[in-house]
Formats: C-alpha cells, sequence, structure tokens
C-alpha cells in the first residue's frame, strides 16, 4: 500500500505501480454538503494536467475533480456513480472517483503539507 | 461593517457549535448551514420536524397612533387592515417600484388603542429596511425601532411541528385554535413569546420570538420535546431546498431593485386597489416593460442541478438566467426558477446551459411540492 498523497484542489492520490486511483479529500466532501451526482469521464478519455475531468455536485454546489498532470483514465468508480453518498460516507476509501495512469510525474502534497492547507 | 461595529451574533451561536454544525457567513452572522447531511435535514421538516435558528432576521417595532397608516404608505400591502395577532407578507418598494425587501408584518397590540407592529426583514436587508422606515415615517406620529440584536428567532417547521411546540411548556391559548398566518402572545419561562404559525419550508410550522437572552433555554426545551419526534436541527442548506420546493422566493434571488413585483409573480401582494399613495405605486401602476423578464418555474429530467445564475435558453437564443435552482431532495429531478424574457416564459424549447451541456428544460407551476392537506 502506497503511501496517499494530496492536491491543492483538494484531490486524494494513491499511486501503486502505474495506476493512479483518486478522489477528493474528507475535507473537501465536508465542505460540499450532500453529494447528489457524481460526472465522471469514461474510460480510455486522455487528459492534459490542470484539467477536470468529472463533477461532484452536492445540494450546494459543485466540485471538479482536477488532476495534477497529463495522464489516461483507466476505470471509473461505477459503483460511486450509482450511490453518490458514497463520497460523503468514504471519501478517502470506497468513494474513489477514476484510476488513470500520468504520463508525466505529478506534484503532489504530503499529508503534514495538505493539512497545514486546510488548517 | 466598520471596525467600531460588531458583528452581530445570534444568541444560539455556543450551542449550534456544541451540536458539530457548518458554519456560513450570512450577512455578517455566523450561521449553521448545515448540522450534518442537510439532505436528511430536509427530509426531517418534509416527514416530521427540524429546528431552524433564524436570530439572524431582522425584527424592527413600529409603534405609535399613526403605525398603520405608516407602514401603508412605507409598504405596498394594506397593513392598516390587518387584525391583532394576524401576518401579513408584503414588499417594501424603491420609488422606481423595484424591491428593496420582502417581509412580514404581525401586528402585535390587543386592540387599536395603540396599534404596534412586528416587522421581520431578511437579514441582508436589515440596514436598508431599517434606514428605508426611518426615512418615510417623518410626518407620522410612529416610531421604528431596531430589535434585531435584543430578539432570538427560531423556526419549528414540519408535520408534527404543533405536537412539539406544544410540550414546551408555553403559557398561552390552545395551539389549535392557531390559523395559519396568524400570531399568539405566550410565556416561556417568563419571558414574552410572539408564536407565530409562519415559515419557509411548505410545510406547517411556527415561529417563535423571544428576548436574545432567552433564545438558548427556549431552543433545548425545543430539542428535548423533539426527541421522542424525531425532530432534526436544520441549517441554511435545508432551509434553501425547502422553500424553492415550496415556490418561495427568495431576496438576492429571485427579488431585487431591478424587478417589479409583477415580474416575479407578486402583483397580488400589491394594494392598488383598497389603500391610496404608497412609495412605488405609480411605478406599478405604470408597470414593468413589456420586455421585462418574467419569473418562470422549471423542471428537468435526471440529476444535474440548474443553478443561481446559469443561462436559459430558447431554441438556442439565450433569453435569461436561473435565479435558484436544486435537484429537489423530495421529488428527485432538478427544479429551478428563472427570470426570462415574456415572449418565452411558455416554450416548449427551453434549455439551461448546466456548465456547457443544454438541459432541456420545462415550464412547470409553483409550487413544485405542496403538502397534503
Amino acid at each position: 500500500m502506497s503511501e496517499t498523497k494530496y492536491t491543492a484542489d483538494h484531490e486524494w492520490i494513491r499511486i501503486e505501480g502505474d495506476v493512479a486511483t483518486i478522489g477528493i479529500t474528507d475535507y473537501a466532501q465536508s465542505a460540499l454538503g450532500d453529494v447528489v451526482f457524481v460526472d465522471l469521464p469514461g474510460v480510455g478519455r486522455s487528459f492534459a494536467a490542470g484539467e477536470a475531468i468529472g463533477e461532484i455536485e452536492s445540494t450546494k454546489s459543485v466540485g471538479e475533480l482536477i488532476v495534477p498532470a497529463a495522464g489516461e483514465v483507466v476505470e471509473v468508480n461505477d459503483e460511486v456513480a450509482g450511490d453518490p453518498t458514497l463520497v460523503n460516507s468514504a471519501a478517502e476509501g470506497a468513494g474513489w472517483l477514476v484510476k488513470v495512469r500520468f504520463t508525466e510525474e505529478p506534484e503532489l502534497l504530503d499529508e503534514a503539507a495538505y493539512r497545514e492547507l486546510t488548517a | 461593517m466598520t471596525a467600531d461595529a460588531p458583528q452581530p451574533a445570534s444568541p444560539l451561536l455556543h450551542v449550534h457549535g456544541e451540536a458539530g454544525a457548518q458554519l456560513i457567513d450570512f450577512a455578517g452572522w455566523q450561521m449553521p448551514v448545515r448540522y450534518g447531511s442537510d439532505l436528511a435535514e430536509h427530509q426531517a421538516v418534509r416527514e416530521r420536524a427540524g429546528l431552524f435558528d433564524l436570530s439572524h432576521m431582522a425584527e424592527l417595532r413600529v409603534s405609535g397612533p399613526d403605525a398603520g397608516a405608516f407602514l401603508d404608505h412605507a409598504l405596498a400591502g394594506r397593513i392598516s387592515a390587518i387584525e391583532p395577532w394576524q401576518a401579513k407578507y408584503s414588499l417594501l418598494l424603491a420609488e422606481h417600484g423595484g424591491i428593496v425587501d420582502d417581509l412580514i408584518v404581525y401586528r402585535v397590540d390587543e386592540s387599536g388603542a395603540a396599534p404596534e407592529y412586528l416587522v421581520v426583514a431578511n437579514a441582508s436587508n436589515r440596514h436598508a429596511v431599517l434606514d428605508a422606515l426611518s426615512a418615510r415615517v417623518a410626518g407620522f406620529d410612529a416610531s421604528v425601532v431596531d430589535e434585531t440584536e435584543q430578539t432570538g428567532l427560531v423556526a419549528v417547521q414540519g408535520p408534527v411541528a404543533a405536537a412539539i411546540v406544544g410540550a414546551i411548556g408555553l403559557e398561552s391559548e390552545p395551539l389549535e385554535g392557531l390559523r395559519y398566518y396568524r400570531a399568539l402572545p405566550a410565556v416561556f419561562e417568563g419571558e414574552d413569546v410572539l408564536v407565530a404559525r409562519t415559515g419557509y419550508t411548505g410545510e406547517d410550522g411556527f415561529e417563535l420570538y423571544i428576548a436574545a437572552h432567552a433564545t438558548e433555554s427556549l431552543w433545548r426545551a425545543i430539542v428535548l420535546a423533539g426527541e421522542e419526534h424525531g425532530l432534526a436541527l436544520c441549517g441554511l442548506a435545508a432551509r434553501d431546498t425547502l422553500r424553492l420546493e415550496a415556490g418561495m422566493p427568495l431576496y438576492g434571488n429571485e427579488l431585487s431593485l431591478d424587478v417589479l413585483p409583477a415580474q416575479v409573480g407578486l402583483g397580488r401582494v400589491v394594494a392598488l386597489k383598497t389603500k391610496g399613495d404608497f412609495v412605488g405605486r405609480a411605478a406599478v401602476e405604470a408597470g414593468p416593460a413589456d420586455d421585462a423578464p418574467v419569473l418562470v418555474a422549471l423542471t428537468a429530467e435526471g440529476r444535474r442541478a440548474p443553478r443561481a445564475g446559469y443561462p436559459v435558453l430558447d431554441d438556442g437564443r439565450p433569453v435569461g438566467r436561473v435565479t435558484s435552482g436544486a435537484l429537489s431532495p423530495t421529488l428527485g429531478h432538478p427544479i429551478a426558477m428563472a427570470l426570462v424574457e415574456p415572449a418565452s416564459a411558455g416554450s416548449d424549447a427551453l434549455t439551461v446551459d448546466v456548465r456547457g451541456t443544454q438541459l432541456p428544460a420545462t415550464v412547470a407551476q409553483l409550487p413544485f411540492y405542496k403538502r397534503e392537506a
């Protein structure tokens, strides 16, 4: 199990081998409120660094899933598409959103740096 | 807000902290946006009951022999006609007919000898309303006193609200006899309470006005009485989706200085026929321009919510914008209110531009949700 890293856009990322699992942080889900709709990209979609590849809608607002580096989507979490409340109940676990293969090295924050950002 | 004017605070602020509320800044007040899940809070109000802190709302007391005549002049409704302990929804208009605020007026005296009214305005418009009333009172034997920060306001809303409010030990006439948009004076632990059968959720319910220092005790009594009824603490997020489903306008969204009452379906609130001159009358009589936008209700399919500010298109042409929108928690589909060109108000080719995607929208009737009688 690799270490969880974070982005300043409030995603968490776990890289295992050449695949990175991405979700939004517990802090982000708490700020959004009840998630009612998740719009995820198709498998095979390629993206550039900083691109928004998905949307997480709550009753009150919309959050974007922003990727920190270029790459390609290899898997999406169909379970969370069917039950968006997983993003609230298990943001950093079963509520993961996509798995991607980066074609460049993302710049990520470690947990201490992310905690400092959200303190 | 200047440095020497301290931020006002709800008398319940620390209670919300204990309850784990997430707070937001609302017109300078730190108020709960949600305690846990705003969907659960919304559902509790539809099915059981919810408790809201509304202490940020502005309470202005108007009294004096001319109080009724003054409010007839200052507001759009015929306030002098309301009976003691009756409530009335009204508007405060600018000279040009635009809406300065929407508000509720309660008549709070026993008889006509010394008429007294409580004017309850939106927190965000407290100073605009106070300034307007203070200016318009000139020439009338009446006074306007801002009691906002001395007053706590809590709302109990939902089908079992009456059972809960009836169990907190109020000394008053029986609540069963209290009709919608009526109020009655009561006493709670020695403190005066104004108990009003009013609300902003589309459910039966009560709004209780009490001295700020006694608000916490009242809140805790309601929480205790509500335990067996599944009462939920509710924040402003749930309040917003509840009022939207009930088709009630929100100042700053549907209502503003830029719209006349008739544009937003509030022509009936303006008493053109039953009273004389009042501020904004000439502009209301002249009416909005033929091409001035009108408020429409929209529904859509799917799970993507139209949100305030999103463009509305008619056959691909921009014709207006969404003023409020949400995925309706009760109905399960998107609902919205929008201001659109009058020619498009009945169009069957409307779409909402949801961040680049055209969401087909159907014109509907308000309210989206109506409770069973």
